[in-house]
């Protein structure tokens, strides 16, 4: 039924929780190393019997070869694929597996991100069976069997999700702002036919080897467990990825380049393409996450183009103009410059008008900062607001983890409203200004029309 | 077997916790309108919503979409809140917010820091009591609306196809029309329009409050009072039934449209669940089929490896890339069991299609094992626990609950009556209700983009 449902307005959501990395008040994160040299990070919440865990390694995309671009991603994927036979117990292929997770009433899996590769656990507490959901985890995350012949299907199956998505504007869109913005860096790449091609199971077995390992581990807890039970359940996790030689001792991992400044004016994309919108997407490469600027450009985003329905550019393409139902802009920082992304879709016979309209509120936004008004407008929804990113388990997790991923201090979420108050529309211009370059944006326009259809 | 015994146990243990009835406060005010209060303390936040009971099955033909252009127009201002204003507020209380349409209601909601509630109710109450725009505004919001069916609809082959099958599907159920509107009748659209449906519908008595969270009941109810309570009362208009007549005879439709991957979908008109099988008692044949084909849909495609992608979607003689099943046994209007799926590479709809049938028809010939039952069940009393993880979703659930006139605890209820189903009952209704007569099949019939305006890379551009 909810399938049928009409969101008013989704895609600016996701931008917000794309730039604000988010907080909660004064909730003690408790921090340890293990002796395997998992660094693990807890938030006891005990009103409900269920925990939730996040395991992150330096595994995500942007560590993938140049030919073989998706690995990480299928790795992530296959590796639910079936166990091995061990001490631990029998074989279980896919089928096994997943029946074994939805009689624990548990789910588990793993997925890539540009940065990261992560496994997510939910389960209940209960005594009896948080045991077996541990010790079943610890196979799937240590003994992943990576079969050849599941792979051969998985492979058929996403080559032809690539071309039915390749139909798309959408798509069409973000692969030619994607290679444009991030030019040769793996942020750009994309998994092709030719690149799945060229990945075997052997290439999965050889990533797990080397970056799934307890000593690489972030782990993030939030449930009803103590320490010490979190502690157990961490050894527990790590059980069967316990045989490796080095121990703690993993050696450091190779750098990856980082994303080339775009300093020179591009000439706009327009690449045909039939369809009732036109999609626009403008932007550059913008920040790492450890900028300095990292909160004034949350803020100034805000204004911008990620607060929901007051920002900008709502505003002014939206509101005022009725050109598209979405239009957004936000940050994607990460261990490298992720994009700063504006996008929209609209008639294909208003394209040029809309994108005129958000190049001049860019520029006026980077040349100007915002007005005294819009900045306190920002500080109250976004101090008034710390509440709401804390409020269940897992929007504690996720704050947890991007601790714990980032490196920030412990104390991060109970400065956070400190810090952001303490900003100035001053700082918020000065950021601007020294990260974006309005001058220097990729414009990629598809399915434009210069005439009404 | 070992597994299997843990299943049941787990069964056996977690139904006195998720049965903990729910400290829930409900009361009328004067005028009618409805007010639901759930305590729950483990944050300061609260969400508070606003559900009407009128959704795009209560439009009529020729102003389709008008339902969800409204909920568009309630952010469009009042006597004391200019256009945006209501957002601005919201976002200036620390909020987050949003609204909904769908076929059998319309929401409204607002994720706020808790002592900032009062307000929320004060300008929530305004906007439902004293909505009111320019033209001008209408003009402009009535072009974004279009701007979404381009985006969700338009330009989505297979949301095409799902609004083709409706409209085959039903031929008096005014669930036959898409909820954001026919785009000509969005064209066709006026002010007066929107201005008339609003007038008609919201009214408190078809309306209801919900607030979740760290609350105290006793204070909202006089805050209820003092906001919502104002509204003047108004009478709830007739509802004409507009049932769906018998189906005898398979329907077929297909659609063009630019893909590369074919895709199908049958629908089979089946029964729902009524209230009255919530409130104790017995329960109706049509009811106790309900339950029998949820836990079908969840045995056919309820977790990873159950029936459909096993059969469909793996080995060397697969046919299909992705299958699925889908049954919602609530709502205002017919209940469909859908199976669809995806054609792999080399393989037609007709062959999804048969396989499709046949699994069901395996169900109706051998019934189901005991292990598949017990699974089913685990997942949806384990989903009970981690539901209450979200105050947005305990919201939504008890907002949902009271516009389809179902008891507020009719999912603790559900679980409790799925337990009691049987194999035997599972394999009853897969013989009972998928014979052709019933059935609607829609295929997508993927075309090649046009081409005169083939995508094609500019030059040093697409690198990858």
């Amino acid at each position: 039924m909810m399938k049928q449902d009409i969101a008013r307005w989704s895609v600016a959501v996701l931008a917000t929780v794309v730039v604000a990395s988010s907080a909660w008040a004064a909730i003690p994160i408790e921090h340890w190393t293990q002796a395997g040299g998992a660094r693990v990070y807890l938030v006891q919440s005990r009103s409900l019997p269920m925990v939730d865990v996040q395991i992150d390694f330096d595994a995500g995309s942007r560590r993938d070869p140049a030919d073989k671009a998706g690995l990480a991603n299928v790795t992530a994927g296959m590796a639910s694929r079936g166990v091995r036979a061990s001490t631990a117990g029998p074989a279980l292929d896919e089928n096994g597996l997943g029946e074994a997770w939805a009689d624990l009433g548990a789910s588990f899996g793993a997925s890539a991100s540009s940065d990261r590769m992560g496994f997510s656990l939910r389960s209940l507490t209960d005594p009896v069976l948080l045991p077996r959901v541990i010790a079943l985890a610890a196979r799937q995350l240590g003994e992943p069997s990576f079969p050849a012949e599941i792979w051969q299907r998985e492979r058929e199956q996403i080559v032809a999700s690539i071309r039915e998505s390749n139909t798309r504007p959408a798509t069409v869109a973000n692969q030619a702002f994607a290679a444009s913005v991030y030019g040769d860096h793996p942020y750009g790449a994309r998994p092709t036919e030719i690149s799945l091609a060229g990945i075997g199971v052997d290439d999965m077995s050889a990533l797990y080897q080397r970056a799934i390992r307890a000593c690489r581990a972030k782990v993030s807890i939030v449930g009803d467990v103590s320490r010490e039970q979190a502690d157990a359940l961490v050894n527990g996790l790590f059980a069967r990825l316990g045989a490796q030689a080095g121990g703690v001792a993993c050696a450091p991992l190779p750098p990856v380049p980082e994303v080339a400044l775009l300093t020179q004016p591009v000439a706009t994309q327009s690449i045909p393409f039939d369809s009732a919108q036109a999609h626009v997407l403008i932007g550059q490469p913008g920040i790492r996450r450890n900028d300095p600027d990292f909160l004034a450009l949350t803020v100034g985003n805000y204004v911008l183009g990620g607060g929901g329905f007051v920002s900008r550019l709502y505003a002014e393409v939206r509101e005022k103009r009725g050109l598209s139902y979405s239009v957004y802009s936000y940050f994607s920082p990460g261990l490298h410059a992720g994009a700063f992304s504006v996008g929209l879709q609209t008639r294909p016979d208003q394209a040029a008008q809309a994108i005129a309209v958000v190049r001049e509120i860019v520029a006026r936004f980077v040349q100007e900062g915002p007005s005294e008004q819009e900045m306190q407008a920002a500080k109250s929804n976004l101090i008034g607001g710390f509440a709401l990113r804390l409020d269940s388990n897992r929007k504690l997790l996720d704050n947890v983890a991007n601790i714990a991923w980032n490196d920030l201090p412990l104390d991060y979420l109970d400065t956070w409203t400190a810090a952001v108050d303490r900003l100035t529309v001053a700082d918020v211009k000065a950021a601007f200004g020294r990260v974006l370059r309005p001058q220097a944006m990729v414009t990629v326009v598809v399915g434009a029309r210069d005439k009404a259809p | 077997m070992k597994r299997f015994l843990t299943c049941l146990w787990l069964l056996a243990s977690l139904g006195s916790w998720a049965q903990t009835p729910p400290s829930i406060s409900r009361f009328t005010l004067d005028n009618g309108m409805e007010v639901i209060v759930k305590p729950e303390r483990r944050a300061p936040t609260a969400v508070h919503m606003v559900w009407v009971r009128v959704g795009s099955m209560d439009e009529v033909d020729g102003t389709s979409g008008v339902a969800h252009v409204l909920e568009h127009m309630l952010f469009k201002g009042t006597p004391s809140l200019a256009p945006g204003e209501f957002s601005r507020r919201v976002a200036a209380l620390g909020g987050r917010e949003n609204a909904f349409t769908a076929r059998d209601y319309t929401g409204y909601y607002q994720q706020i820091p808790s002592d900032r509630l009062r307000e929320v109710m004060q300008i929530e109450a305004d906007r439902f009591a004293n909505n009111q725009w320019p033209d001008a505004e209408f003009t402009r919001e009535i072009e974004v609306v279009k701007e979404e069916r381009r985006l969700r609809t338009d330009d989505n082959p297979r949301a095409r196809l799902y609004e083709t099958l409706n409209a085959v599907t039903f031929v008096a159920s005014p669930y036959r029309r898409p909820i954001v509107g026919w785009m000509n009748d969005l064209d066709a659209m006026t002010a007066d329009d929107v201005r008339a449906f609003y007038r008609r519908w919201y009214v408190p008595a078809n309306a209801v409050v919900v607030i979740a969270g760290d609350v105290d009941p006793l204070q909202v109810r006089q805050w209820a009072q003092q906001t919502y309570g104002a509204i003047p009362s108004g009478a709830v208009p007739q509802r004409k039934p507009r049932l769906e007549p018998r189906q005898s005879g398979m329907r077929r439709v297909e659609l063009k449209a630019p893909a590369e991957q074919a895709y199908t979908v049958l629908a089979f008109k089946v029964p729902g669940l009524g209230a009255a099988a919530l409130r104790g008692g017995d329960i109706p044949e049509e009811a106790r089929d309900a339950l029998a084909l949820t836990v079908l849909s969840a045995v056919l495609d309820g977790y990873r490896g159950a029936r459909l992608e096993r059969a469909l979607t793996q080995g060397p003689a697969r046919v299909a890339d992705s299958a699925g099943a889908s049954y919602g046994l609530w709502g205002r209007g017919p209940r469909l069991f859908t199976l669809d799926g995806v054609p792999a590479k080399g393989r037609t709809t007709s062959e999804v299609e048969a396989v499709l049938r046949e699994q069901v028809a395996r169900v109706a010939r051998d019934g189901v094992s005991a292990q598949e039952l017990a699974r089913v069940k685990t997942q949806w009393v384990a989903s009970e626990v981690y539901k209450l993880d979200s105050l947005f979703s305990q919201a939504r659930v008890l907002g949902s609950h009271w516009a389809l006139e179902l008891p507020l605890d009719a999912s603790e209820r559900l679980v409790a009556l799925l337990r009691d189903v049987t194999a035997k009952q599972v394999q009853a209704v897969a013989a009972r209700y998928f014979g052709d007569d019933q059935l609607t099949v829609a295929v997508l019939l993927p075309q090649p983009p046009d081409a005169s305006r083939k995508p094609r890379p500019a030059a040093g551009a697409l690198r990858h």
